[in-house]
């Protein structure tokens, strides 16, 4: 009896990474992170502009707005998905909120407004990808143009920077920061925190974020084995959607007006994010953490050409390059298992 | 005996094509039938309609003796009925617990999943299969045996009557194949009924205690294995022997 138990116990705690080294080892956003911490200790030393607290400021409130979007599309790329419409949702949901708040309405209508503006864009989407069963690329790429082309027709061709009673909270919440001790935190990078925690959370310990790694990898054996396939992939486009209007909230706090191209190219950046964070577009492999990570290196990137004088028409070069060597080693540690 | 599964004057027609044809089966607890017959035979329609895949055209399907409307796999399983899958329906990405688990995840009252309860069931299972699986390996890393014991390991997390095996020994090593046998051994003992759809008919003779041979959509031999013998299912299955 003892005997079996002992047994038993091994091959339960056995995994098949040796130790928590091996592991790290075997990670793509371990060495991602690396290569970030790398670049910020470089900058340092040989800059005396980048570890300033005002840059260093910058740099997080400027990631945190693709890290947001990139949490989403790290969910739904993971199940196998892809969604081109965020770029354009951050601007609709911007926009609703922008109009509502000019026609006098208070922030706490303002606020909800977009975001359920930006949702329900994430819904239609969901809605014709899951149960329409059509191409989450070419929905996506339909909704990316309608959702610019409304949040132009909505806006009227005028620039706002009116915002009704609410417009100082509006500005405070976007462009402020929070106090943690005496080091000033944008709200925006709060935000990004608070939603890689809730996201990262999701994706490990509940059955939804169980059920997105299991469509990415099977969606056959997901639906065999009951798993409510069409309704995982309908809230997960609704949860990107969600986030992108949460990114044009802040962003139209922390700009004080909404111009019709906000958000414009934005899809590939966080796409990029995501996948130099370890996401794999095949589906079934992607964490929350290396959405944040792979979002941080790209402006850090960015940061370190400006700060280094050298002309920033480098910087899709270098993000280009990370994204090949991302995918590069993909394919080195499947070799190296066997595959 | 009770009967856990009876098919009556079963009958499947896609357009003009009769797949089945008046097929008529009955299913104690504990007995392992083998179903054989060749392509085409109608083997996997009949599987079909029992795992809820689709209904039939015509003919009642009764589980422990009450007529059932099968609507999808997930209610033929809620009913009793388990699969496993000649593709397994493993998902590749996800440790050998996540995948016995799937769809049916262990959770606390909050809704957050008990990791460590799964690893302890799955441990138990495989003990039980005497299979050398870990329940926290990933199934990308896995031998043709091992999935089959994932798979097999899925259909013991509830309490079915009966077991669809889907050409279970088809493309596993030999060593493997002993395995699978004596786990279908065991699930007898348990009372549990087997169906076993298998082409290779020394399998069949090694563990099941009947025989149902399907030939272009019609049954056309059930009997016991200890009355037949390998030479005769082969002739019901080419039609060489017309009847049995």
């Amino acid at each position: 009896m003892s005997a079996i138990d002992t047994t038993l116990k091994d091959a339960i705690g056995m995994q098949t990474n040796k130790g928590i080294l091996a592991w790290l080892l075997s990670r793509q956003v371990f060495w991602i992170f690396l290569a970030t911490v790398v670049a910020c200790i470089a900058l340092s030393v040989l800059t005396d502009s980048f570890d300033t607290p005002r840059n260093i400021y910058n740099v997080s409130r400027n990631f945190a707005f693709v890290g947001i979007i990139a949490l989403g599309m790290t969910a739904v790329i993971i199940c196998g998905g892809i969604d081109l419409s965020v770029g354009s949702t951050v601007l609709i949901s911007a926009m609703v909120t922008t109009m509502t708040m000019h026609w006098g309405a208070p922030l706490w209508i303002g606020l909800p407004a977009g975001i359920a503006a930006g949702t329900l864009v994430g819904l239609i989407n969901g809605f014709l990808i899951a149960y329409a069963g059509m191409q989450p690329f070419v929905v996506t790429l339909g909704m990316m143009s309608i959702a610019r082309s409304l949040g132009m027709v909505l806006s009227n061709n005028q620039l706002i920077s009116s915002f009704g009673p609410d417009s100082k909270l509006l500005f405070a919440v976007g462009g402020g920061a929070i106090n943690i001790g005496t080091v000033p935190i944008p709200t925006p990078v709060v935000v990004l925190v608070v939603l890689a925690i809730i996201t990262a959370f999701l994706f490990r310990w509940t059955r939804w974020g169980r059920y997105l790694y299991a469509i990415g990898g099977n969606e056959k054996a997901a639906i065999l084995t009951g798993v409510p396939v069409r309704l995982v992939k309908l809230s997960v486009y609704a949860f990107v959607g969600f986030l992108a209007s949460v990114t044009g909230f802040l962003e139209l706090g922390w700009l004080g007006t909404v111009s019709t191209g906000l958000g414009n190219g934005m899809e590939l950046t966080v796409i990029a994010a995501t996948v130099i964070g370890g996401a794999n577009l095949a589906g079934g492999i992607g964490t929350a953490f290396g959405a944040v990570i792979g979002a941080a290196l790209i402006e850090v990137i960015r940061n370190s050409l400006i700060l280094l004088g050298v002309s920033t028409f480098w910087h899709g070069t270098f993000v280009g390059t990370f994204i090949v060597l991302a995918v590069a080693f993909d394919r080195l540690r499947d070799k190296e298992t066997g595959e | 005996m009770t009967t856990v599964l009876e098919l009556e004057n079963i009958s499947k027609h896609f357009g003009a094509i009769r797949a089945l044809d008046d097929v008529s089966l009955a299913l104690n607890a504990g007995d392992v039938v083998g179903l054989v017959g060749d392509n085409g035979a109608g083997k996997s329609t009949l599987v079909k309609i029992i795992a809820g895949n689709f209904p039939p055209s015509g003919g009642t399907v009764k589980i422990a003796g009450k007529t059932e409307t099968l609507t999808s796999p997930a209610d033929a399983r809620s009913k009793g009925i388990e699969i496993v899958y000649q593709d397994l329906a493993l998902a590749d990405n996800l440790t050998a617990a996540a995948n016995i688990f799937l769809g049916r995840e262990k959770t606390n009252r909050f809704g957050v999943l008990d990791y460590k309860g799964m690893y302890q069931r799955a441990g138990e299972l495989f003990t039980e299969l005497k299979s050398e699986t870990r329940p926290r390996d990933l199934v990308r890393r896995m031998s043709g045996g091992q999935r089959q014991a994932v798979a097999i390991a899925r259909t013991r997390l509830s309490d079915p009557k009966i077991v669809l095996m889907d050409e279970p020994t088809a493309a596993i090593s030999v060593r493997q194949v002993a395995e699978v046998l004596a786990l279908i051994h065991r699930l007898k003992e348990q009372g549990i009924a087997v169906i076993l759809i298998s082409h290779r008919i020394p399998d069949i003779f090694a563990v099941c205690d009947r025989l149902v041979v399907l030939r272009r959509g019609t049954k056309v031999g059930d009997k016991r294995v200890a009355d037949s013998s390998p030479e005769e299912v082969t002739g019901l299955i080419t039609g060489a022997i017309e009847r049995a």
